[in-house]
């Protein structure tokens, strides 16, 4: 589990996150929702202390993150699988190398396990026999999927996502989303998600953070959402008239 | 100011590089691989500048000393002096810091910006230590060799067009190289390779660490590094020369 409680950050004058709290519960696929530059990506890089908070805490299972020394913080980031909005997967380094490297780093498996492992992962995002290829020689999709592939190669006890989904086809979106969700119950993760797509958001929501250009708007369950009467988050939900057709019809019924 | 915090900032950074490393095996590689993309790739051009300014020394110096005072073997001893003291180890340097330097502070500058180094630090590793250790490491060990190879070539240069022009004999030639030869000399030189191959890889390192921005700012980082090291390698061979000569 991991508590945020009451935390600002502005960057110079500009306030980007105003007292935003919430719990993110273990098992579960955790969602901060939003529109973009509405500081999903900021809240998840303030509580993995790539960007510090200005005020507030963060709690990692009681143990206040930003109050660590780097030791200590080095330590529970170990147990982090974190997901890019940009990949971040390294250049220089193949498919296999780069979901390889946490392994490498942090545990004594051996050649073969490692391999075995590498490939279970690769096989998951759907990137098998891939292996070899450069970051360069992928698709923006593909580059998702290999950093997922990467996020939890060391069988990660806290999950981050940034846009897991972005630049990926409805299916192959689906596969992802199940993937994440799936991972999350078998290992019993702390998964969270940062995603735009509606899809997601009722496939796998099953606890869910609205940001509104920085304050915490609404929170709530993938079911939840579509009864709102929050009229910025109708807005975000129902932004394309085919979701409002959907949810007519389905309502009707 | 800016130049007392990227002091600073440069120690700092330093400090963090020589922690403690998670795992050693890892880092072993690392330096392997550098020593291979540092050093090997950079003889061919070694090679070429130090065999030609070497001939080149050879025929100016030899059709330089006009005066019958001047004997002979005095064209291989310049050669040796200069290429030893002060070409191979100053220039050769200097050069290299244009190479490896802007290198180095483009690889690290955008694997900053593409968020490679965050993703390391997520993960929990130290990313200095990771990415910068092994670019030290490998340029301190490979440089001396590379600077060995650029001395040996260039009297071999000197040597090869001088007779080639008929500048000089070869017997006189290989008396020169051989003529009074001080080997404290060579601790000089290789004090300042060492000193200058831990000051190239290191700013260069330290511009690309901290590198914000986009593709821009990594051209402007990787500029910023051949300079600085440049003018620290001037800086420190003078420093070193004051210390040696006097
Ligand atoms: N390093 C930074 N320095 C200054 N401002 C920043 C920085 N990072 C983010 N911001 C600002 O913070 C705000 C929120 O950015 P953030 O990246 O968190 O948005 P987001 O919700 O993730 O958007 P998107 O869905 O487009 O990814 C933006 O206005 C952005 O300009
Ligand atoms: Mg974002």
């Amino acid at each position: 589990m991991i508590e945020i409680k009451n935390i600002h950050k502005s960057f110079g004058s500009h306030k980007v996150i105003n007292d935003v709290s919430f719990v993110f519960e273990q098992g579960k696929t955790n969602l901060i929702i939003g529109e973009s530059g509405s500081g999903k990506t900021t809240i998840l890089k303030l509580m993995v202390g790539l960007h510090e908070v200005d005020n507030g805490e963060i709690l990692y299972n009681g143990e206040n993150f930003p109050t660590l020394d780097l030791k200590g913080k080095q330590e529970i980031r170990k147990k982090i699988g974190m997901l890019f909005q940009g990949g971040a997967l390294f250049d220089s380094q193949t498919l296999e190398e780069n979901v390889r490297f946490p392994l490498d780093m942090f545990t004594d498996m051996s050649k073969e396990e490692k391999q075995e492992r590498v490939n279970f992962c690769l096989d998951k995002v759907q990137l098998t026999n891939k292996n070899k290829l450069y970051p360069g020689e992928l698709s923006g999709g593909m580059k998702k999927r290999a950093a997922l592939a990467r996020a939890i190669a060391n069988n990660p006890k806290y999950l981050f996502c940034d846009e897991p989904n972005s630049g990926l086809d409805p299916k192959t979106s689906i596969v992802i989303d199940n993937l994440i969700q799936s991972l999350t119950k078998e290992f019993n993760i702390t998964t969270i998600v940062i995603t735009h797509d509606m899809n997601s958001v009722v496939e796998i929501g099953e606890k869910i953070l609205y940001i509104y250009k920085g304050n915490p708007w609404w929170t709530g369950t993938g079911k939840e959402i579509f009864n709102t009467t929050n009229p910025e988050l109708l807005d975000f939900v129902f932004a394309s008239g085919f979701m409002k057709e959907i949810y007519h019809a389905v309502k009707n019924k | 100011m800016k130049l007392f915090f990227h002091f600073g900032r440069y120690f700092l950074l330093i400090k963090r590089v020589f922690s403690k490393p998670e795992k050693l095996s890892v880092y072993t590689k690392q330096i392997l691989y550098e020593i291979d993309k540092i050093g090997i790739s950079s003889l061919p051009i070694i090679a070429i500048i130090s065999f030609f300014m070497g001939g080149v020394i050879t025929i100016q110096s030899a059709f330089g000393f006009t005066s019958p005072l001047v004997p002979l073997y005095a064209v291989g001893f310049t050669v040796r002096e200069s290429m030893l003291s002060e070409f191979c180890p100053t220039i050769v340097s200097l050069i290299l810091a244009g190479k490896i330097g802007s290198n180095i502070a483009s690889e690290i500058g955008s694997m900053r910006i593409t968020e490679q180094i965050d993703a390391l630090e997520i993960m929990g590793i130290n990313s200095a230590g990771y990415l910068i250790l092994p670019k030290i490491v490998a340029g301190v060990v490979i440089l001396p060799f590379l600077i060995a190879i650029s001395m040996f070539l260039g009297i071999v240069g000197g040597y090869i067009m001088g007779l080639a022009v008929g500048a000089v004999t070869s017997y006189e030639y290989i008396f020169g190289i051989q003529a009074f030869f001080e080997p404290w000399k060579l601790y000089y030189s290789f004090t300042k390779v060492i000193t200058f191959a831990f000051l190239i890889t290191s700013i260069s390192s330290y511009f690309g660490f901290y590198t914000e921005g986009g593709a821009l700012e990594v051209g402007k980082s990787s500029t910023s590094a051949v300079v600085y090291s440049s003018i620290l390698i001037l800086i420190f061979n003078f420093l070193i020369t004051q210390l040696f000569y006097t």
